[in-house]
């Protein structure tokens, strides 16, 4: 049903009469609709953005329901079987040096990545709006905490995660503090810019002339206006997160063997590039394809969220 | 009648880095209760930067207010606490805003907007407050205001939405309200329906007005006194009546000049040559000097004090 501008659902009613047809248009009050719905409608549009969100759906549910999809135990080795090509009947997407099934390795890595990167994304986040929160609204703030971040994004990306992965040691819980880290300073001026906008808007100065609490301009007047960004900025940053855990779990330093993450998998597939690439490939695909999903989303999401950037980008 | 607000010699100035800049300089007035006080004045000239004052909402940095009293129904508001000043805001003394379009938080319903400044104030649950709320906008005449309190403020038009801004300014019953150039953005069939809320709504409720305008037609249409600002100080202080009749001030002279006559047909409309000066040098004499017809020798090297005529005040060596 198309809408104007106004907010006003157009609905139409053709109608035969003596001279023809005519069509005849009510525009009618739509009152509290939610926002999804209004958001799904901008969304369903852009064939990428829905492509995206098929992706990152399909790429959730097989994390969560893992051990009902999986065929095999993903950590059970079998020496009988090892290195079966994809095809293999009983194993689709065959096994590796282990005989362990690769099927079943990569539908529990989803969960891992999926875990690594919306813990280190939520990690970022809880430090990143509050500090950006901090930084747009208070002016001297915004010096310190600008400088700090500076000093962070100063960091290669990747080689920041990596010196902290280093600093603590190995692991999944470390890789997921250090890509959160690295999520911090980006997160928060992207907050910082939109509250930099939002708090020089007349309804902030009539909020602060009605007796509002900084606490509460800042929570209830500034924030929800900034939710859009976030999540934009956030379903992006869960690519990159998902990507970097990846990188440092191929590196060595996150997830260790025999762990069933996609990096690792492909890391340890290397020694068998020649006799079985798909040891390698099979996790790469599988990284390159959730990473994809999310930025084709987080693309969608911009373009849906906010209709001045549509044809800006 | 008695004394509401008494303003007295405030001084607001910014301290920018090209220097200090005197926004608002040794400025007095009064407002009775039940008064409607007009400042009149181009843009910076310090209006509104005297609201803001009132209100303790100056920008800081770069502003500051550096002197004076703001007297408020015998208490002093320069001295209050933070929270004691946010328990006036809205409660005591409400504000409205030039621009109805941006005034508005687009996220929420116009009834959450007034309900959250009825529960911040007062000891009202949510559901007594959304009735309340709806009173309020059915008595600054939205129809079917139990229909429209769930509406966003995209759904409004503006002038619609100076009327919500001014039911949540109200919901509180202020003794005060401000209206910071209430009018300027609406177009004239609106500006008028508004003027005439804001006068029906002051009698309604005996409260005092300060309205905010570059507009003298504003000023006499509903103001009963008048303060004339340029360049943060006070030129000319009177009765609309007095005023208008018979502009004492050179600066007062040629704003009502500047306003086109119906019955005269002129090529060029008339106005005040030049522009405001820039205080923040070492600034020697009247700071209207330099665009005034009849600017003398001693203009030029001292600054007029203000004086008092039949009950009136004016800053003009003329009247000394």
């Amino acid at each position: 049903m198309p809408l104007s501008t106004q907010g006003y659902r157009i609905s139409e009613a053709k109608m035969m009469t003596e001279t023809g047809e005519i069509t005849i248009r009510t525009d009618e009050k739509y009152r509290r609709k939610s926002p999804f719905v209004d958001l799904w409608k901008h969304l369903k549009r852009n064939k990428l953005a829905v492509t995206g969100l098929a992706i990152v759906t399909v790429f959730i549910i097989v994390a969560i329901f893992a051990p009902v999809l999986a065929p095999y135990d993903p950590y059970k080795q079998d020496l009988t079987i090892r290195l079966l090509p994809p095809g293999s009947p009983g194993h689709l997407l065959g096994t590796d040096e282990y005989g362990r099934d690769m099927l079943s390795r990569l539908i529990y890595g989803a969960r891992l990545s999926l875990l690594v990167g919306f813990s280190s994304v939520g990690f970022g986040l809880a430090f990143g709006v509050i500090l950006g929160l901090l930084a747009g609204y208070y002016s001297t703030l915004d010096s310190i905490i600008m400088r700090i971040v500076d000093i962070l994004l100063a960091f290669p990306g990747v080689l920041l995660a990596l010196a902290i992965v280093s600093a603590l040691g190995p692991g999944i819980a470390n890789v997921i503090i250090a890509v959160g880290v690295w999520s911090i300073p980006t997160i928060s001026r992207v907050v910082r810019g939109t509250v930099l906008y939002i708090k020089e808007m007349d309804y902030i100065a009539a909020a602060k002339a009605l007796g509002e609490t900084d606490f509460m301009i800042l929570f209830k007047e500034i924030l929800p206006n900034c939710v859009s960004s976030i999540v934009v900025y956030a379903t992006m940053r869960l690519a990159t997160a998902i990507l970097s855990a990846a990188t440092l779990s191929f590196l060595g330093l996150g997830a260790q063997p025999p762990a069933a993450e996609w990096g690792a998998m492909a890391s340890t597939g290397r020694n068998y590039i020649f006799q079985a690439p798909y040891l390698t490939l099979l996790p790469g695909f599988a990284i390159i394809l959730v990473v994809f999903g999310f930025n084709s989303l987080g693309d969608g999401l911009r373009d849906a969220l906010d209709p001045n950037l549509k044809n800006a980008l | 009648m008695d004394t509401l607000l008494k303003v007295n010699s405030l001084k607001t100035y910014f301290y920018t880095i090209d220097g200090v800049m005197p926004a608002v300089d040794d400025v007095s007035f009064e407002v009775m209760r039940g008064e409607t006080l007009g400042i009149v004045g181009e843009s910076g000239s310090g209006k509104s930067v005297t609201a803001l004052s009132i209100m303790r909402l100056v920008p800081h940095p770069p502003g500051r207010i550096v002197g004076g009293s703001i007297n408020f129904k015998g208490d002093e508001l320069l001295t209050k606490k933070e929270y004691e000043m946010r328990m006036i805001r809205g409660n005591k003394i409400a504000m409205i805003f030039q621009d109805p379009m941006t005034s508005l938080n687009p996220l929420f319903t116009i009834g959450d907007q007034i309900i959250e400044a009825l529960v911040t104030h007062q000891d009202l649950s949510r559901r007594e407050a959304r009735d309340r709320a709806i009173e309020m906008l059915k008595l600054v005449g939205i129809p079917s205001p139990e229909k429209r309190v769930d509406d966003y403020p995209h759904q409004m038009s503006g002038g619609m939405r100076q009327r919500v801004m001014i039911a949540m300014g109200l919901s509180c019953r202020p003794d005060l309200l401000i209206a910071d150039e209430p009018t300027t953005a609406l177009d004239v069939t609106i500006q008028a329906q508004i003027l005439e809320l804001i006068s029906e709504m002051k009698q309604k409720m005996n409260m005092s007005v300060i309205i905010i305008t570059h507009d003298l037609g504003v000023v006499a249409e509903v103001a009963d006194r008048v303060v004339v600002m340029y360049a943060g100080r006070v030129m000319e202080y009177g009765s609309v009546k007095d005023v208008f009749s018979m502009p004492l001030h050179p600066y007062t002279r040629g704003l009502m000049d500047s306003i086109p006559k119906i019955d005269v047909n002129e090529d060029r409309l008339k106005s005040i040559e030049g522009t405001l000066p820039t205080l923040t040098e070492k600034f020697k004499g009247c700071r209207f000097k330099d665009r005034c017809v009849m600017a003398d020798r001693v203009c030029h090297e001292e600054e007029p004090p203000i004086v008092e005529i039949d009950n009136r005040q004016v800053r003009c060596f003329k009247y000394i």
